[in-house]
């Protein structure tokens, strides 16, 4: 299903964001929060559209306190991406395909 | 350019008063196009308000009560079940002026015999600068999305209707303490939510106050409290602000061309769902400041259907053979 996703934990975060060839876009999100379930089909789109010119990676904030306290997530979903390493881009909540693909087109 | 199919009717909006117009127009053969909406954390967004609930306990039918977002998946696919078609996507512009009516998504134009307007309301907020400056950071327009991020917190909410009471109950799960911050000295919302409330030990009322500004450098650190009747100021120590202080309509597409009333709500001619222009019909909280519940809406969303449904029959434009109505329903 999510083929080109991938996923994320406390642990794995700063080896896959450091070792990406291509910029990581990373959604903090959680089972309970319904805007962040209604992206989940659009990022899914936007990942295979684009594979490999941006990588798509979950975050389970319910799961992996560490990463989103420091990156001082509070509110889901966010949407943050990693170029380099680097933080480049932070989305605070939902939006559509047609805007995210506007906010994410200097990265693609 | 060759001009676009005229569908016979196209559905602007996606909560339960659109979804129930999809659902009648669709079996009664109009072949419905919903242009639902896009994705946001607000309730402007496909399903609306309920979206952004928890249960829903009041929907007829549900003895248990059902998730607002769950409800609103299913009357989705009941729509989609009658051949209802679906585009997530926000209209952009409107000309209601002549016939067959038009409607834009950027530059892709789509033509139609008659409309149901179901665009709904939105949430307000406080409208203060940094308000805006501190959203995601400790403001929120979801509880149910982020409250967990305030465990142990101290989080301050501003309303006095259902809707706060709703979302101060839900945030005591998480936050030490919830300060419903209320302009008058008592609440609008209903009896069994105040009883709730009042019983809720986390919970502290703040009459007759508003909040003039939110603190904070990168996020929330508190709120800044007037009091309404002594004008006295004082900072309140919180690190999450929730505001549920009314609803404004989702009309501006629609200024110009159809009757508003002053704050914006959709005109409906006596106890029909007909607006201004004939073949365009208004359904759930876009012209109800009143009742605004699921149920009402999914009524008039009823409602408009089979307005539209006798106003395409008394053209004779229907591209469709209308089912007979309502015994086959």
């Amino acid at each position: 299903m999510a083929g080109n996703i991938s996923t994320l934990t406390d642990t794995s975060f700063d080896e896959q964001i450091k070792g990406a060839d291509v910029p990581v876009l990373v959604d903090f999100w959680a089972e309970w929060c319904g805007p962040c379930k209604m992206i989940a089909p659009v990022l899914e789109e936007i990942a295979n559209e684009n594979a490999g010119k941006i990588q798509i990676a979950k975050l389970n904030v319910d799961e992996n306190l560490e990463i989103s306290r420091r990156f001082e997530v509070m509110s889901i979903p966010t949407l943050i991406l990693f170029k380099d390493g680097e933080p480049q881009l932070r989305l605070i909540g939902a939006k559509g395909q047609h805007q995210l693909l506007q906010e994410l087109q200097a990265f693609l | 350019m060759s001009k676009p199919p005229v569908r016979d009717v196209i559905i602007i909006g996606s909560g339960p008063a659109g979804l129930t117009a999809a659902i009648y127009t669709a079996r009664a053969n109009l072949d419905p196009l919903v242009i639902e909406g896009e994705p946001s954390s607000s309730s402007d967004q496909p399903g609306g308000q309920l979206m952004l609930t928890t249960e829903v306990e009041n929907y007829p039918g549900f003895i248990e009560g059902i998730m607002g977002p769950e409800l609103m998946s299913n009357f989705r696919a009941q729509a989609a079940r009658f051949g209802a078609d679906f585009l997530t996507r926000k209209v952009t512009k409107v000309d209601f002026s002549e016939r067959p009516f038009k409607v834009w998504i950027d530059d892709v134009e789509m033509h139609a015999r008659s409309v149901i307007v179901s665009t709904g309301a939105r949430a307000l907020l406080l409208d203060l600068p940094n308000e805006a400056r501190l959203m995601g950071y400790g403001v929120s327009t979801c509880a149910t999305c982020d409250g967990f991020f305030f465990r142990g917190k101290n989080i301050a909410v501003v309303g006095g209707g259902d809707s706060a009471l709703e979302e101060a109950i839900f945030l005591t799960k998480f936050a030490d303490k919830v300060t419903l911050i209320h302009r008058r000295k008592e609440l609008r919302a209903s009896k069994i939510m105040q009883d709730r409330a009042f019983r809720n030990p986390k919970i502290e009322f703040l009459w007759d106050s508003v909040v003039v500004d939110v603190l904070g450098d990168t996020t929330v650190s508190g709120v800044r409290v007037r009091n309404v009747v002594s004008g006295e100021e004082f900072d309140l120590g919180v690190s999450g602000l929730f505001v549920a202080i009314g609803h404004v309509p989702n009309t501006g597409l629609f200024k110009g061309q159809l009757d508003m009333d002053e704050n914006g709500y959709l005109i409906t001619d006596g106890k029909s769902t007909r607006t201004n222009v004939e073949g365009v019909f208004a359904c759930g909280d876009v012209q109800d400041h009143t009742y605004r519940q699921a149920i009402t809406a999914a009524g008039s969303g009823c409602m408009a259907a089979i307005d539209a449904e006798r106003w395409l029959e008394s053209t004779g434009e229907a591209e469709h053979e209308i089912a007979e109505t309502p015994r086959n329903w």
